[in-house]
């Protein structure tokens, strides 16, 4: 298992390497340069342009410019808004992290509170209503896109009923303590549910077929055999090892759930991360998008690393060799 | 992936059938394709998806009969109109017509999600039999390839290189979504061929002197032809969802071309959203009923092709 884990972390660094290659090309393919926009400027000298550009080293080799530009990301500089008026990029973005990191745990946690017991439910009975009611669900969860489910709700539960509020995440910024808790919940209702509802469908099949596998194999008879109450044999044999794919699955669906952030929160007008890179885009705004780019890539690797060295911690019937 | 005979007689869990009716006894004389369509035919939610797409289809193809609006033309002295007897849907806000909207929209829905399917799969069969087949370097350096473009989230990849380019047309918005989504099917065809590769008439036909072009293309993709289709169809469907979802944002095909996610991009309006459920309920309806259909075709093919498949 360790040699595995090793080798795991051995392949995750190159992987990392070749990522902030990857991202350095975009920029690089960007157009434009800091100067950007002030060249309209006809008091600026191209010399003075020319020599601030050779001072910033832009004339540099490609080599030579991803050094500096991987020396400065690992000193937490990840260069300059050009569109909010050369603000870091670093404070823009710790701005809207949290935002849509509590977004995306509200969303997972709807997704997996829902989806676990519904798949296990229509496991143990197969065929019956709610399993039919669970498998027409899957394919209406998967079939809707998560903007047109969330102009629906909008339409419903803020406008006709005005039950939830439909953008934001705070009605004003007076209350505090517990009442701001719960008005942040509030605000993070819909656009959760929204950016959960294709998450939720898939988990739910996943698990039901999930389940459904391991109620056919061999241990789970015998155990049936010793005179164990179906419940036991659920919840002491069967969850255990039918929860496992359940952490690759999440590894693998992390990047989904960032992909419907981006166009959740655009529903919602929600200030996250996905509005703020939405926002970048529109403006051409490079050093925001690249340090987006690269930000989310990150992540994707190091949840990619966590769950497999996750899967083999808890499952050590795997050889890995 | 050829359904064996034994395969073919075994039961459709979800529509319980008679399981040695005349047809089955005869199966042996029938070719494993046409078992797959009577098992296909058989199967009642893809036989209504098939008829829910041909009628969009239709009713995208026969577009100018069914009404005589022109889906682009502003008239800026009817913005955002209720519904009326010359505009059944009303009207957007630059004063077109939505019901013209709606049925030229399903045009670009359909022609890009297919021509981006078909991209991505050109893409995913080459590299992915290449993969396969070959295995060792080539296969880990191609794998590795994927996991570094797996390593961005899509959409965020696809929006990035939307914004390294000046302007963004149909045929080039296509691209980018094939260059970006193409990962995921390539590991999955390689994952066909690499199980395809350990058997014996591959063994035999490589003794009898037989290419690797002509393996690959006479015994490779025959045999995965399958999983291939069933894929292909899950990814329209997928792409379908993609392409609405970047013109919902505003970064997908550009305006005036009429497609359902442009549609639903006016009702992030909130007097649009209120006012006019008419204008931006239809395209998302549309939206859904393609994708639903085609994902029931999709899962009706995998049953057919896999018999022994019961994952729903």
């Amino acid at each position: 298992m360790y040699k595995y884990i090793i080798r795991r972390i051995l392949v995750f660094i190159p992987m990392l390497f070749a990522l902030t290659v990857m991202v350095f090309a975009l920029a690089q393919a960007a157009p434009g340069d800091p100067f950007t926009g002030r060249m309209l400027d006809p008091t600026v000298n191209p010399e003075v342009y020319q020599q601030q550009r050779e001072a910033l080293g832009l004339n540099d080799p490609y080599p030579v410019q991803y050094m500096n530009w991987m020396k400065n990301i690992l000193q937490g500089d990840f260069g300059n808004s050009i569109y909010y008026n050369g603000r870091s990029v670093l404070e823009l973005i710790s701005q809207r992290f949290a935002n849509t990191l509590y977004l995306g745990l509200f969303s997972l946690t709807i997704t997996l509170v829902v989806s676990i017991p519904i798949g296990i439910y229509s496991a143990k009975k197969p065929y019956s209503i709610l399993d039919y009611a669970t498998t027409g669900f899957g394919f209406l969860g998967l079939a809707i896109p998560n903007f047109f489910f969330g102009l629906i709700a909008i339409y419903i539960f803020a406008i006709h009923f005005g039950w939830f509020p439909s953008q934001g995440t705070v009605s004003s910024n007076d209350v505090t303590g517990f009442a701001e808790l719960i008005d942040r919940l509030h605000h993070l209702v819909l656009p959760g549910i929204t950016l959960g509802l294709a998450g939720t469908a898939t988990y739910m099949r996943y698990m039901r077929s999930e389940v459904l596998d391991v109620l056919g194999s061999d241990y789970i008879r015998t155990a049936k055999a010793k005179g164990m109450s179906s419940n036991n044999v659920l919840y002491k044999h069967t969850l255990r090892n039918a929860l496992i794919p359940i952490i690759t699955l999440m590894g693998i669906e992390f990047g989904v759930l960032v992909s419907g952030a981006v166009i959740t929160e655009q529903v919602f007008n929600f200030p996250g991360l996905g509005t703020l890179f939405l926002q970048s885009i529109t403006n051409r705004d490079y050093p925001v998008i690249m340090s987006i780019n690269l930000l989310f890539g990150v992540f994707i690797l190091v949840g990619n690393l966590l769950a497999d060295i996750f899967y083999c911690v808890v499952d050590p019937r795997i050889r890995y060799d | 992936m050829q359904p064996s005979p034994q395969g073919a007689t075994e039961i459709d869990p979800v529509s319980p059938q008679p399981p040695l009716d005349q047809n089955a006894r005869s199966s042996n004389s029938k070719s494993p394709f046409q078992l797959a369509l009577r098992r296909f035919l058989n199967n009642k939610l893809a036989v209504l998806g098939i008829v829910v797409l041909l009628t969009i289809i239709l009713a995208s193809i026969f577009a100018p009969l069914l009404t005589d609006l022109d889906p682009t033309k502003s008239d800026l002295m009817k913005i955002e109109n209720g519904p009326s007897s010359e505009h059944i849907l009303g009207t957007d806000g630059s004063g077109r017509d939505n019901f013209a909207r709606l049925l030229y929209g399903s045009r670009i829905s359909l022609i890009v999600g297919f021509s981006a399917m078909l991209f991505t799969l050109i893409i995913g069969v080459t590299l992915g039999s290449i993969s396969g087949y070959y295995g060792g370097k080539v296969d880990s350096l191609i794998m590795r390839f994927t996991d570094l473009v797996l390593a961005l989230p899509f959409l965020v990849l696809a929006l990035t290189i939307i914004a390294l380019v000046p302007t963004i047309t149909t045929a080039l918005f296509v691209c980018i979504i094939a260059l970006t989504i193409w990962p995921n099917l390539t590991r999955i065809i390689r994952g066909t061929f690499l199980s395809l590769r350990e058997q014996e008439f591959v063994l035999g036909a490589r003794a009898i002197g037989a290419s690797d072009f002509r393996i690959i293309f006479r015994h490779f993709i025959p045999n995965a032809i399958g999983p291939i289709i069933v894929n292909a169809t899950l990814m329209m469907a997928q792409m379908i969802i993609i392409e609405s979802g970047l013109s919902f944002i505003g970064m997908g095909i550009p305006q005036p071309t009429p497609t359902w996610g442009n549609m639903l991009s006016e009702a992030q309006n909130i007097r649009i959203l209120r006012n006019h459920p008419e204008a931006w309920i239809p395209p998302g309806l549309g939206i859904f009923l393609t994708v639903l259909s085609i994902n029931f075709i999709g899962d009706g093919l995998r049953d057919a092709f896999d018999p022994k498949s019961n994952k729903r």
